[in-house]
């Protein structure tokens, strides 16, 4: 169930270079959440930024809801300067979950940039699954890493400064090269271009792969029809990230 | 009590404010944060005879108090919709409107005949002002002997209320509203979107996959009251006014140039209850302002026509 929920600000910190963690209350939602599944908010009290914004749910913990966010814009930086008592007009839970579906032993938490916004909360449900589990974590530069409630997590930087110098693409070969994993099944989330060479890499591996997309959205909802992603197979060209997404298995959609 | 409602060819509406096609999917996908029956009606998608997949991403752009959008309308297709959308349309309370879009003449008559033989359908919206699709919408829309056409084929086919919904990208909207009345339109829908575009300055390409877009929110209520007033001085059919309302103000403002009742659109997308927000605050606005009946507010603007330069062309 969709609820609208005008939620008090409980904190927002900086927790890396431009990345904050914002927590709301939200009751309803943080009781309802499922991995994967986003909020859409609004920024902004009066008309600007016009649109809400798509979050990832990062984490819950009874009544509060974690969000982790870039700021990149001016939506992002007036979420930045709110404050203990301010409050935030969320709209929620929305979209579909990750699946879980397979007899997979170990899930591969892959994630670039803010894709690892949705893995704490992920993470915990692997953990009551009883799943083996491997993070991997890109970002732009070791001050753009947040590796907080996560489980043995490795790391890639474009600039080399921690970890595996290169992308974390490329660090999920190098490790499977390395050690393969008992049944492995991916959970990926970051923007599209990673999306694309994890997912390439999940099928030429044979290995089964989620994955959560980023894109523009007006409604978040189904409302508009404005967030497509092209279909594999079927009889529908596109699929409605908001509402059938925004994950979806690597094999029914095609990331360009 | 206040009278809020209004009749359109014997169908009541229990308010002044819809929702707009294309802005409130098919009623269903938000009916868990908003009292549907509390609207005045909801107009369905853009239905055509086929289902249509719409355009390429991107579809959606923000813009300045708006956004620019080319959906190319996407639907699910009139069977599909009979079959699987309409059933919950069915159980509402509140008047329901199929929007329909279409590539030929024939078309729109094909899909207003299959939905004349269903239940629950009160009246129609015709579509011929959509900016993202290359055949119908707009080739339709700015030809007025097109529009006329159009709606005097329908009128043959439904005693229902048939409302021409038109579109600001021409230079005269009076003309198609004078149009539209003569061959027998019930009412008419004012605006559909406003053209637009955004680019890419670091791509060196337009934000759109389709260049241009339609504009729609705040940003395009200026023109849509200046052509719900232009349409208003020649054309005595009611007039539905749309564009960028976000609040019963904006839908007040609509009234006072002349439209009997307003749709709600890309408001929708930030709240999904605006139109039942706006149907509440012009309820208040009536109270306060001991306006018994909604409809004495319609066209009640005074206004020194001696000054319009309106008037010159009309
Ligand atoms: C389902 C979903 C979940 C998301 N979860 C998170 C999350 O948990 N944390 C997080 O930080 N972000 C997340 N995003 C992205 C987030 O919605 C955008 O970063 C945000 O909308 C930017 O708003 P803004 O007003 O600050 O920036 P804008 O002013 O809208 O844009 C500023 C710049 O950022 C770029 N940009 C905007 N949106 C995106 C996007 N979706 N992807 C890539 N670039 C973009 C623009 O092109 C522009 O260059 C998610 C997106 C979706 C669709
Ligand atoms: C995303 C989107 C989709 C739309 N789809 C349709 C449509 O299918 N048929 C139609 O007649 N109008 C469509 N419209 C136009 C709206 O119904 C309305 O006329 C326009 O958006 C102006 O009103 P607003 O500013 O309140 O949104 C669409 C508008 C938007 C923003
Ligand atoms: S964002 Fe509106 S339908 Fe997906």
């Amino acid at each position: 169930m969709i609820l609208q929920h005008v939620a008090p600000v409980v904190s927002n910190t900086l927790i890396a270079e431009g990345i904050f963690l914002l927590t709301v209350e939200a009751k309803d939602i943080a009781r309802s959440v499922r991995p994967g599944q986003f909020v859409n908010v609004r920024s902004t009290d009066g008309s600007l930024p016009f649109l809400r914004r798509p979050f990832s749910v990062s984490n819950t913990r009874g009544d509060l809801i974690d969000l982790m966010f870039n700021v990149v814009g001016q939506g992002t930086r007036m979420m930045a300067s709110r404050r203990i008592g301010d409050t935030l007009d969320v709209l929620g839970p929305l979209g579909k979950p990750f699946g879980f579906a397979g007899n997979f032993k170990t899930a591969i938490m892959v994630g670039g940039g803010l894709g690892v916004a949705p893995f704490p909360i992920l993470t915990r449900q692997l953990e009551e699954e009883k799943k083996s589990l491997l993070t991997l974590l890109g970002a732009r530069s070791a001050k753009h890493i947040v590796a907080k409630d996560l489980q043995n997590t490795q790391i890639a930087t474009d600039d080399g400064s921690a970890g595996f110098h290169g992308t974390v693409v490329a660090l999920l070969e190098s490790s499977l090269q390395s050690k393969a994993l008992a049944d492995p099944k991916i959970f990926g989330c970051g923007p599209t271009p990673m999306l694309k060479a994890l997912s390439e890499f999940a099928q030429r591996s044979g290995i089964e792969c989620e994955l959560s997309l980023e894109g523009d959205m007006a409604c978040g909802v189904g409302l508009c029809q404005g967030c497509p992603v092209e279909t594999s197979h079927g009889s529908r060209k596109y699929a409605l990230v908001c509402v059938e997404g925004p994950t979806f298995n690597c094999h029914d959609i095609i990331l360009r | 009590m206040i009278k809020e409602s209004f009749t359109l060819r014997g169908v009541e509406f229990k308010n002044r404010v819809l929702v707009a096609s294309g802005t409130f999917g098919y009623g269903n996908e938000v009916k868990e944060l908003v009292d549907v029956n509390k609207l005045g009606g909801i107009c369905t998608k853009s239905l055509s005879w086929k289902p249509r997949d719409g355009n390429p991403p991107r579809r959606i752009v923000e813009t300045p108090s708006g956004m620019l959008n080319s959906i190319g309308l996407a639907n699910v297709g009139v069977e599909y919709f009979i079959r699987e959308k309409l059933p919950y349309l069915r159980t509402l309370d509140t008047v329901i409107i199929a929007n329909i879009a279409a590539s030929s003449i024939q078309e729109y008559c094909d899909v207003l005949s299959l939905l004349e033989q269903q239940e629950g359908i009160d009246g129609y919206e015709i579509n011929v002002s959509c900016p993202n699709v290359k055949e119908g919408g707009l080739s339709f829309g700015t030809d007025c002997s097109k529009t006329r056409e159009i709606t005097a084929r329908l009128r043959t086919l439904t005693a229902k209320p048939l409302i021409m919904k038109l579109t600001p990208n021409v230079t005269h909207i009076s003309e198609f509203a004078r149009a539209v009345e003569e061959a027998g339109a019930d009412a008419i829908s004012v605006i559909n979107t406003v053209i637009g575009m955004a680019v890419d300055i670091y791509k060196k390409k337009p934000k759109l996959s389709t260049v241009t877009g339609g504009l729609s929110g705040p940003a395009i209520k200026p023109i849509a009251l200046a052509k719900v007033y232009e349409a208003a001085q020649v054309v005595s059919l009611p007039i539905i006014g749309i564009g960028g309302i976000m609040t019963a103000e904006d839908a007040l403002e609509f009234l006072l140039v002349g439209a009997t009742a307003v749709q709600v659109g890309t408001a929708n997308f930030i709240d999904p209850s605006a139109g039942v927000k706006v149907a509440e605050g012009m309820r208040s606005y009536a109270q306060r302002f001991g306006v018994s009946d909604l409809g004495q507010l319609v066209g009640a603007m005074e206004s020194n026509k001696e000054f319009s330069v309106l008037q010159s062309w009309l």
